[in-house]
Parts: C-alpha cells; sequence; structure tokens
C-alpha cells in the first residue's frame, strides 16, 4: 500500500471524526483525492467501520459485563478451526473471537447485561457445542485502557509554559 | 544603595528577552491557545521515564564521568554514524551536556578570545547573540532575506568577515523559520567558511525534524568536520526538554577544552536524565518517527491554514515553526502579536525578538493538537479578516 494510504489510515484509525477537509489540509492533498482514496478504502474493506470508544462505565443506567473466555475446541478436516469460530462469531453477543497459540485455543469475548447472561450464554450455547472441548471464563473487572486510549480520567493538561524560545 | 550597583556591567547591558516579556503579558491570560512554544507537546515516550525511574531505583544518583556516561556517548556516536555517516571517537569527541544551549556556551566559551568576532545568522535563536557576548566574544549577524526564503548566501558571510572573525553559529533547520538548507546550499558556504579559515558551530537540534529532503550534517561536508563542533541534544525529535540533556562532537582538542569548563563550572549532565536518552537512543526510534509523522502533518495543515488566511508562508522544510509574513494586515509585528493575543487569545511570538529582519513575521510553533492549531487557524482568520 502507498505511503499516502498508510498515513490516511493511521490519522482515521486514531480519530474517525477527522473531517475530509482537515485530513486533506494534513495529508497536503486536495479534497477530492482525500475522499476518492477513502472511498476505494471502504470498497476495498480496509476500511471496515467508525464505531466511537465509549468508558460505559461512566454511563450510569448502562449495566454492562464483560467476560473473556478460553476455548479449547476440536478443529475439524478441511476447514480446521474456521468452522468452528464461525458458528461462535455469528452469535452477536459475541464481540470479539481470535484464534490463538499456547494452552487453549479461541479466545472469545462475549458482551452482555448481567454476568447471568453471560452465564448462561456460556453454559447454553457456547459449551454445548460438539466442537468444544472446554471453556474458561474470566469476568472484567475494570477496563484500563483499550485499543491504545487509557480509559482512566488522568491530568492531560498542556504543561508547557505559554511562551518559550 | 541600589543592589544593582552589584550587578555586572556586562549583564545590565544585555537586552532582556523580547520573549520573556510576551510570556508576562501571555502567561496572565486565560483560555489561550499557545503557538508560542519552542518545545514539543508530546510528553517524553514511556519507556525514556520508565528507564529513567529504574536507573534511580538501582541507585544510579551520583555524578558521572564529566563528559558524561560512557555508554551514552558511545551509542551518540553510533547515533551520529547511523543518522549523518559520522565517525566521532567516544572517548575523545563526545561531550554530554545540560541541553544543547549549555553546549553552545561551551563551544563559544572554549573558543572566544576578548574582542573575538562570531556570526550569528538572523532570524536566530534568541540565545545566540546575548552567549556570544557572555563569552567575551563580539556577535556580528547577518540579516538573510526575505526573498531568498531566509537562507543563507555565502556572499553573505564574505560580507559579514572581518579579520577578526573566528567562528560563525548555524542553525540548521533554523529556529524560527523552519528554513532548511540542503546540501548543495551548504556546500557554497563550505567553501567560504575553509576559505577563510573559520570555526563552525553547527547547531543541529533540528535535525530529526525534517520533512522533504534528507539532512545533511554539516561536518559530513569535505574538509568541515576539523572546523565543525556539531551541537545537538534530546529536547526536539525525543520529546525531552524539560531532561536538559544535549551533547557536541567535534574534534578532541576541542572537545577536552569544552570539557575543562563543564568540569569546572556543571561536574555532569544530570545522571538520571543520561540513563533516559541511553534508552531514547537504543529504543526510541519507533516514538521519534510516530512525533516526526505528525508534525510533518501538522505542518501541511499550518502552512496551508495560513496562506488560506492571506498571511503568507513559504513551505518550511524543518524543525516545527512556520514564520509567515504578516505584512498584508500592516500590523508591526509587535502590534500583531499583542492585538492577536488580547482580541482572540492567540499567543504567536513577534518575529523581531529574533533578529531586525523578523519584523513583518510572526513564529507559530505547529507543535501543538490538531484540534488547538485548527482552533487558532479560525481565530486568527477572523483577526486578520478584520484587518484586510
Amino acid at each position: 500500500m502507498k505511503g499516502i494510504e498508510v498515513e490516511l489510515l493511521k490519522l482515521i484509525e486514531n480519530n474517525a471524526n477527522l473531517e475530509v477537509e482537515k485530513i486533506a489540509k494534513l495529508l497536503g492533498k486536495s479534497i477530492d483525492e482525500i475522499q476518492e482514496l477513502i472511498d476505494r478504502l471502504e470498497k476495498k474493506k480496509v476500511i471496515l467501520g467508525y464505531s466511537t470508544l465509549i468508558d460505559w462505565a461512566k454511563v450510569l443506567d448502562v449495566e454492562e459485563v464483560t467476560a473473556m473466555v478460553d476455548v479449547k475446541v476440536t478443529p475439524a478436516r478441511g476447514v480446521g478451526f474456521d468452522k468452528v469460530a464461525e458458528r461462535i462469531y455469528r452469535f452477536p453477543e459475541v464481540k470479539a473471537v481470535y484464534l490463538m497459540s499456547g494452552a487453549y485455543d479461541l479466545s472469545v469475548s462475549v458482551k452482555g447485561n448481567t454476568m447471568t447472561e453471560i452465564g448462561h450464554f456460556i453454559s447454553e450455547k457456547l459449551s454445548t457445542l460438539d466442537s468444544v472441548l472446554s471453556t474458561t471464563t474470566h469476568f472484567v473487572l475494570k477496563r484500563y485502557k483499550h485499543d491504545g486510549i487509557i480509559l482512566q480520567d488522568s491530568d492531560e493538561d498542556d504543561k508547557r509554559i505559554v511562551v518559550s524560545p | 544603595m541600589s543592589q544593582l550597583s552589584y550587578v555586572s556591567k556586562q549583564v545590565k547591558d544585555l537586552k532582556p528577552s523580547g520573549i520573556r516579556r510576551f510570556f508576562d503579558l501571555a502567561a496572565q491570560m486565560e483560555d489561550v491557545i499557545s503557538l508560542g512554544v519552542g518545545e514539543p507537546d508530546f510528553v517524553t515516550p514511556w519507556n525514556f521515564i520508565e528507564q529513567s525511574f529504574h536507573a534511580l531505583e538501582q541507585g544510579y544518583t551520583s555524578y558521572t564521568e564529566n563528559a558524561g556516561m560512557i555508554e551514552l556517548r558511545r551509542e551518540i556516536s553510533a547515533y551520529l554514524n547511523r543518522n549523518y555517516y559520522l565517525m566521532y571517537d567516544p572517548s575523545e569527541q563526545v561531550i554530554v551536556s545540560v541541553g544543547a544551549s549549555q553546549a553552545i556556551d561551551l563551544a563559544l566559551r572554549a573558543v572566544i578570545d576578548p574582542g573575538d568576532e562570531v556570526i550569528v545568522v538572523e532570524p536566530s535563536f534568541v540565545a545566540y547573540v546575548p552567549t556570544v557576548k557572555l563569552a567575551g566574544g563580539i556577535p556580528v549577524t547577518i540579516q538573510t532575506k526575505a526573498e531568498n526564503a531566509f537562507k543563507l548566501k555565502p556572499e553573505e558571510i564574505e560580507e559579514a568577515i572581518t579579520p577578526k572573525t573566528k567562528a560563525i553559529l548555524l542553525c540548521n533547520p533554523n529556529n524560527p523559520t523552519g528554513t532548511f538548507l540542503l546540501q548543495e546550499e551548504l556546500e557554497p558556504l563550505a567553501s567560504v567558511i575553509k576559505k577563510h579559515d573559520l570555526l563552525v558551530l553547527s547547531d543541529e537540534i533540528y535535525a530529526e525534524l525534517t520533512y522533504d529532503d534528507d539532512y545533511t550534517s554539516f561536518p559530513s561536508i569535505t574538509g568541515m568536520k576539523e572546523r565543525t563542533i556539531l551541537i545537538s541534544g534530546f529536547s526536539k525529535a525525543f520529546a525531552m526538554t524539560g531532561w536538559r540533556l544535549g551533547y557536541a562532537a567535534g574534534p578532541a582538542e576541542l572537545i577536552a577544552a569544552m570539557v575543562k569548563i563543564h568540569q569546572y563550572t556543571m561536574m555532569c549532565a544530570p545522571t538520571m536524565a543520561q540513563h533516559a536518552a541511553l534508552e531514547a537512543l537504543k529504543n526510541g526510534r519507533q516514538s521519534v518517527k510516530d512525533m516526526f509523522e505528525s508534525y510533518k502533518q501538522r505542518r501541511n495543515f499550518i502552512v496551508s491554514s495560513l496562506n488560506e488566511i492571506g498571511l503568507t508562508c513559504p513551505h518550511p522544510g524543518g524543525a516545527f515553526y512556520a514564520f509567515p509574513s504578516i505584512e498584508a494586515t500592516g500590523l508591526t509585528s509587535n502590534e500583531f502579536a499583542e492585538h492577536l493575543l488580547q482580541e482572540e487569545q492567540v499567543a504567536v511570538v513577534p518575529g523581531n525578538v529574533f533578529g531586525a529582519n523578523g519584523e513583518g513575521y510572526i513564529r507559530c510553533s505547529y507543535a501543538t493538537s490538531i484540534k488547538q492549531l485548527d482552533e487558532a487557524m479560525k481565530r486568527m482568520k477572523r483577526f486578520v479578516e478584520k484587518r484586510m
């Protein structure tokens, strides 16, 4: 991929809210060029969507629980882990699925409103799948950093003096 | 009795920095967006800080060798070799200083005899002229021309040279103009310098921040290494201003002379900062690259915004400053900066504090977030529109 594409992607990966006009100025290109580039990257499914990172812990009336589930599975001939992974990632409760090296096979991140809800999903849906051998569930207690963003309130004020040589 | 009578005549005669006055004005105001800051907006990368913690925990709290930890000098030497194809012996040709500023002071004091002239190229960093004076030298300024995009020309050096000229201070890329001289522009300067047997103090603190073309370190030009003291540091590209860590590299006799002054006046650079710098050179390349990319984008942004507003601004090749002309507003640099601060709460530095030829210009640092830059440009647009 060309340097300009990577630069653009890095920019909007960190801030999907950046207007095309600003991106164009930052990268020294015309607005049309940038719009075209974005359209192309969307079409090629390099850009898959634009989401917002929200600290739900601060939204009082919304309860949200996340669990990371280590899943051991039996891979199937011809399709390896892909088939069972698909069976799992199609569930809307499942927010992420990764094939892992090491002690277990799939790392599955599950989101729900309560622990009971997640427990229900794991015992009824996930662990009952034929190819699933075992599951180990870890509930997330606190999020410190997510996708490169620190979620703690810290003093990010500019500490520089106003004018310096 | 006034205590002022105790103050030396030389210090009394020094002009207070024009930046200082402006700082006092800006510091009293609220909600100021500052484009007046000559340092990165990034906090020092975490691994540098963490390494310094570790060194402190390990008990590295004592002095180091006068010239700096040999491990650090080795890394500096390797870095200069890697980036600029320079060869310096870390044991004799490198000194670690308290910021590049102290290295400039040491170099000047090490070479100046009373009455020696040192050429300073204006618009320039505000410390050069006073530092030359404090070292007992006579600063002779060259006023580079706006029509040459403030690029120094060999004939301008020729005109400034007298029998008393000992050295020339070069800063490439330049603060405040962002002017960046390429190899083919430096070579004719080197010929004049050689012809007149001048010493060069080459301030290369912004060398890493050159955006469009390859950087040529002055001592890498044929015949220049033996007559150049290269000065740089960690403040800008490594985002380490507050650590106060710089260095100089040059001929062994000159570095030894600088170490002599350093050992009596400073002992050594701060130990914890030296450990952080060691980490910066060993494992800091990605951080430097990320910051570089961000500066480059912000430069594109501010330069095109300033030109849109009507403040003509050539494309600065390096550092993190834009130096637009404010001629179109009919204001002086001081008026522009003061009124802008009062009316729109945006701080910039009037160009005349960097030299007489900086009049008619302002320095805008783009080492600030895109969001802040965008807001600052909106406010400046409003300010300029009222006057055109």
